[in-house]
């Protein structure tokens, strides 16, 4: 495990490319990953994820240092990570808007 | 020590309940009447409502309900029938009868109709509620307690915080002789190497690996993973990513067995429950919600379930009392009167997983001795009893029975 500075965002295990919010992170946020400084282009509600590094369409994702998925497009550092951009290798994932239709989190 | 209900067969409850049992929904409406005549009295509370809706009869439901109304939690049985429905009544009340408990069966069609079926059971109710303080209370150690473990409205906050933090009671509970019981192998798709490893045995581990393997299999067939549309607005993308998370809660103590719903474990130590029916699908999903996995657990034996949320859940159960442990820190400030536990302390690092997984344990013991979970005290009953199918478990499942 790096003892890396990454903000609000915690890396869960040193082999992990997806890093997890710990709060509600805003929209133009400036946050210092490995590779350099990126800002955040939309908010990142608590618990989700954003890319450590760039990641390549049809790469596994890996969070607890375990698959988690596959992506299923190419993911810039810093980037959200999530049902738009990646998919089970299990079964697929559904989602809903929340009733005030922001906080899912997602824009498909 | 636990001040415990001792029942006839030599188990011990934490409660000492009336359950009310419907067993036709036709009968719903006659049972929650009846339960409902005990609001604002001082055995609210006391008198739970349960009950399995369909008509047509299922061994698994049948054998559940058995289970259940024998469970040492409930003091007596009240079961509610229409009259025609295909549930065996008389098989169930003569396992509650043999169990040493009062029982009494009320056949709407025989009885008068509804409002003369709500006062001859609440009458029967209340003379039985006098009978059943008498029963005698013995010491119970933490050894002897089983309980059970489950997560729900998870968010991306439950692996982290919620489920590490429950697995780090479960292995306080299990080292102090308890029987501990997680479940859901539809939530353990892609930990199935890593939990084999576990198990106590090699054929065991084998065994655990068939296990999410079928539910592989049977959700694929449903084409719709054991994944809601909240999970995903709370950060988890993927089945794999939601199992990964709901695996910790397990904790790190090696696997002792696999049961089945209504299997009670045979000593202390981990289990997990396989509640995925076996055979060709049929009757749908495995567990439709929540409180399908609580009220398994319960039939398993499980005194009381911990149960961890991140999106904020509010449900308790008939029966066993339910422990919530909430993940998510704005959940918690959210739901804070339904809350039991706020391990969203550990995402704001102000406390640590050891930490909260002591209160957890703790916790567990005061339930135990009496005191009143958050969804206990505001009433939370619920329960839920659908149709299934599993055939029974070999001896390899339970090795340390042997």
């Amino acid at each position: 495990m790096t003892a890396f500075d990454f903000g609000p965002f915690l890396l869960l295990s040193g082999k992990d490319n997806v890093l997890v919010a710990r709060a509600n992170a805003a929209e133009g946020l400036a946050v210092t990953l490995e590779s350099g400084p990126v800002t955040l282009t939309r908010p990142i509600p608590m618990a989700h994820k954003i890319a450590r590094h760039a990641i390549a369409a049809g790469d596994t994702i890996l969070k607890y240092g375990m698959p988690i998925g596959i992506a299923t497009a190419a993911i810039a550092a810093g980037e959200h990570v999530h049902i738009h951009n990646i998919r089970s290798a299990y079964t697929a994932t559904i989602s809903l808007q929340d009733a005030d239709g922001v906080s899912a989190g997602v824009s498909l | 020590m636990i001040n415990a209900w001792a029942r006839a067969d030599g188990r011990k409850g934490i409660r000492n309940t009336v359950v009310v049992a419907y067993l036709v929904e036709c009968a719903h409406f006659v049972a929650s009447e009846i339960v409902h005549r005990f609001r604002n009295t001082p055995h609210e509370g006391d008198v739970q409502l349960i009950g399995f809706p369909g008509c047509y009869p299922n061994e698994y439901a049948a054998q559940m309900m058995e289970k259940l109304c024998t469970h040492p939690n409930v003091g007596a049985v009240l079961f509610v029938s229409l009259g025609c429905e295909s549930f065996d009544k008389v098989r169930a009340a003569n396992a509650v009868d043999t169990s040493g408990r009062p029982v009494k069966t009320l056949v709407i069609q025989r009885a008068g109709g509804t409002r003369s079926t709500v006062q001859a059971g609440a009458d029967w109710i209340t003379q039985t509620i006098a009978q059943i303080a008498e029963t005698p209370r013995t010491q119970m150690g933490v050894d002897e307690l089983i309980i059970g473990t489950v997560c729900g409205g998870s968010d991306g906050t439950s692996g982290i915080s919620g489920n590490p933090a429950a697995g780090k009671a479960f292995d306080l509970l299990v080292a102090e002789g308890a029987a501990c019981i997680f479940e859901e192998t539809g939530e353990l798709i892609g930990c199935e190497d890593i939990m084999a490893e576990r198990a106590i045995t090699p054929e065991l581990g084998q065994i655990l690996r068939e296990s999410v393997q079928k539910a592989e299999r049977y959700y694929a067939t449903l084409g719709y993973g054991s994944f809601a549309a909240g999970n995903a607005a709370g950060g988890l993308s993927t089945i794999e990513e939601k199992s990964l998370g709901a695996y910790v809660k397990s904790g790190d103590s090696p696997i002792s067995g696999l049961i089945k719903p209504g299997d009670i474990p045979p000593t202390g130590g981990l289990y997990l429950m396989d509640v995925v029916p076996d055979g060709e699908v049929r009757f749908g999903f495995p567990n439709i919600s929540d409180n399908a996995e609580i009220v398994e657990m319960i039939a398993s034996g499980a005194h009381m379930t911990l149960f961890v949320t991140g999106r904020g859940s509010v449900v308790g159960s008939a029966i066993s009392p339910v422990i919530k442990i909430c993940a998510n820190p704005d959940t918690y400030r959210a739901l804070a009167e339904d809350m039991d536990v706020n391990a969203g302390d550990i995402i704001e690092g102000k406390r640590s997983i050891a930490e909260v997984g002591q209160e957890i344990r703790d916790l567990v013991i005061a339930v135990a001795q009496g005191a009143q979970t958050k969804s206990e005290d505001l009433g939370h009953r619920e329960f839920i009893l659908t149709y299934k199918s599993f055939e029974p478990i070999g001896p390899a499942c339970l090795p340390s029975a042997a």
